[in-house]
């Protein structure tokens, strides 16, 4: 695998730098491959700009920061707005469908959209948007193993929720993986060959 | 010795830099920490005082970096192994009591997360810019020892190392983080207590009547003891004789300060760490500390894959400077190129060690973020040209 570099970005109190340290735990401790997360966030405990970079790779990792993006996993407007230039040409969006309306992205870039925050409420606790996000990922990219990322799920959440979260990592990944299938069997039909990831 | 198990939290965790320097201190057997919190720095003292009371000992958040710092001696002189931890604008609070701890001989680590300065600069933002200052920041001559790491695992591994240090030389470590490596998260593993050498404090053998503090044995180093143990001892900021008494003689100022720098001088062989890689055949040699050594790591590689004979030797204990191995290195070496996170401090060292035989480049930078490898890259393409 070469490196892969994807960003999450949404507001502080969403659990954005959670939602990247699992996917960085899941790929360093579980996976055995190497991950580097950055994060950054403004002087606001609630509400304001937050965002991580996580990379992740068969080798050491440099370089610390990520410069243009594999995968962007947005929860929030500005930071679609403000990270969607630095998608690659065939990069993968993953975004909140109620919170962000995409616009231009560079050309070949695959669009996923999931209610992640509906959802959280339906399981009943809003708080596990990000886990949701984090099946979501799994579940879309396929850039981890499933078991990997439920074990960085179990041990990065508080004790007496890992049901809760396992159910909501769960929901996020059954349905990020029905909608790769979904586009795999309309391009089939269509007679194209499935587009394959740049990553 | 090994370490003690109590304070060594086994396993493979996905941690930051602040994190696993805290683990790496306990892991050293720290049980005494003294704090005034700031950015970038803060999570290792929170983190300290999260697992502290399930260790063993003490940690106190002070009115501010100067008691912070005047606290963790009297608690060395209690029997502890201890640090502090700061940034920039609290180090800089600290350097009168650097230079006591220089000249009392007290063993302790402190740990500096740099930002950008002067001043309050950028709190949240990295630097290397911190260098010069703890190697000259208190007034008087002394030699601290100084460990720059470069990742969350080198902060667990290199503390205790720092910490080995303080115990071997009674010095003061400066423990070089940067807002990158203290922020950054990557896996960290430590392993069990019995696989951790740690160095204990070496307690003096003589008796009450027989110890005189500042007494050395032949190896430049005194034996300790500590209070409650029955041993009579003063402690001063003046210059003192064997007893530990004020004597501000010149010949008891020679004598004293004479050791104080070549206990570290004399010793610079065994306070060599530098992690080299093509260096045996580089035409060009990049030298660099701490994360940006993660940056020209990234450049000497497209180098050489460049077909360029680039090496690139990386400064893991930055003081006492490795003159004599960066002096050994210019016989070979016509052009060294040295980036940093600064303006240009550590490349004056190179050349004085260079003495004129091969070209010294400075590659300044003044933080808020490291270099792009392609400024190194392209300074690399300059000089072999």
């Amino acid at each position: 695998m070469s490196k892969i570099d994807i960003r999450v970005g949404g507001l502080g109190g969403q659990g954005v730098i959670l939602c990247a340290s699992i996917i960085g735990k899941a790929a360093a401790i579980h996976d055995n491959k190497h991950a580097t997360l950055i994060q950054s966030f403004g002087p606001e405990a609630r509400g304001s700009a937050c965002s991580a970079q996580v990379m992740i790779d068969d080798h050491p990792i440099g370089y610390p920061y990520v410069k243009s993006l594999d995968v962007l996993v947005v929860m929030s407007r500005d930071a679609y707005k403000q990270f969607v230039t630095q998608l690659k040409p065939g990069g993968i969006l993953l975004y909140e469908e109620e919170l962000v309306t995409p616009g231009a992205m560079p050309p070949g870039v695959s669009a996923y959209a999931i209610p992640a925050t509906r959802f959280a409420e339906q399981l009943g606790r809003r708080l596990v948007l990000n886990i949701v996000m984090v099946g979501f990922f799994a579940g879309v990219t396929g850039l981890l193993s499933e078991q990997a990322v439920e074990k960085a799920v179990l041990s990065s959440v508080p004790k007496g929720t890992e049901d809760l979260n396992l159910r909501a990592y769960r929901k996020g990944f059954e349905y990020g993986r029905e909608q790769v299938e979904s586009r795999r069997l309309e391009s089939a039909a269509n007679g194209q060959t499935q587009q394959s990831f740049a990553i | 010795m090994k370490a003690d198990p109590s304070g060594v939290l086994v396993g493979t965790h996905f941690i930051d830099g602040d994190h696993a320097a805290c683990e790496g201190a306990l892991a050293a057997g720290c049980r005494f920490v003294a704090g005034y919190p700031i950015t970038p720095s803060t999570e290792v003292v929170e983190r300290f005082a999260a697992r502290i009371p399930l260790v063993g000992g003490v940690f106190i958040q002070l009115e501010d970096e100067i008691a912070s710092s005047i606290a963790i001696q009297g608690a060395v002189w209690g029997g502890k192994k201890v640090m502090t931890v700061t940034s920039g604008p609290g180090l800089s609070l600290m350097m009168e009591h650097i230079g006591l701890a220089a000249i009392t001989e007290c063993p302790c680590v402190f740990v500096d997360v740099q930002r950008g300065g002067p001043s309050t600069g950028l709190p949240t933002l990295p630097a290397q810019a911190d260098m010069m200052q703890v190697k000259w920041g208190s007034h008087g001559d002394y030699e601290p020892i100084a460990l720059s790491p470069n990742s969350p695992q080198e902060c667990f591994d290199l503390m205790i190392k720092a910490f080995n240090l303080a115990e071997m030389y009674r010095v003061p470590v400066f423990f070089m983080m940067d807002e990158v490596v203290g922020h950054m998260t990557e896996r960290v593993v430590i392993p069990p207590a019995d696989q951790i050498e740690v160095v204990e404090r070496r307690w003096t053998a003589k008796k009450p009547a027989e110890y005189r503090p500042y007494e050395t044995n032949g190896n430049m180093v005194p034996d300790m003891v500590k209070a409650g143990d029955g041993y009579r001892i003063h402690i001063t900021g003046l210059t003192h004789d064997e007893r530990g008494y004020p004597s501000m003689t010149p010949a008891t100022q020679d004598k004293l300060v004479r050791r104080l720098l070549n206990k570290i001088r004399l010793n610079a062989d065994k306070l060599l760490d530098v992690r080299e890689e093509h260096t045996e055949d580089a035409d060009v040699t990049v030298i660099s500390f701490g994360i940006t050594s993660r940056v020209a790591t990234a450049a000497v590689d497209d180098a050489r894959a460049q077909g360029l004979k680039v090496g690139h030797a990386r400064l893991v204990i930055t003081w006492p400077f490795p003159a004599a191995r960066i002096a050994a290195l210019a016989e070979r070496t016509k052009v060294f190129l040295v980036p940093e996170l600064n303006m240009g401090q550590m490349v004056q060292e190179v050349e004085r060690a260079v003495a004129g035989r091969a070209k010294v480049v400075s590659i300044p930078h003044a933080g808020g973020t490291v270099h792009e490898p392609e400024t190194i890259l392209a300074k690399i393409m300059e000089a072999a040209r």
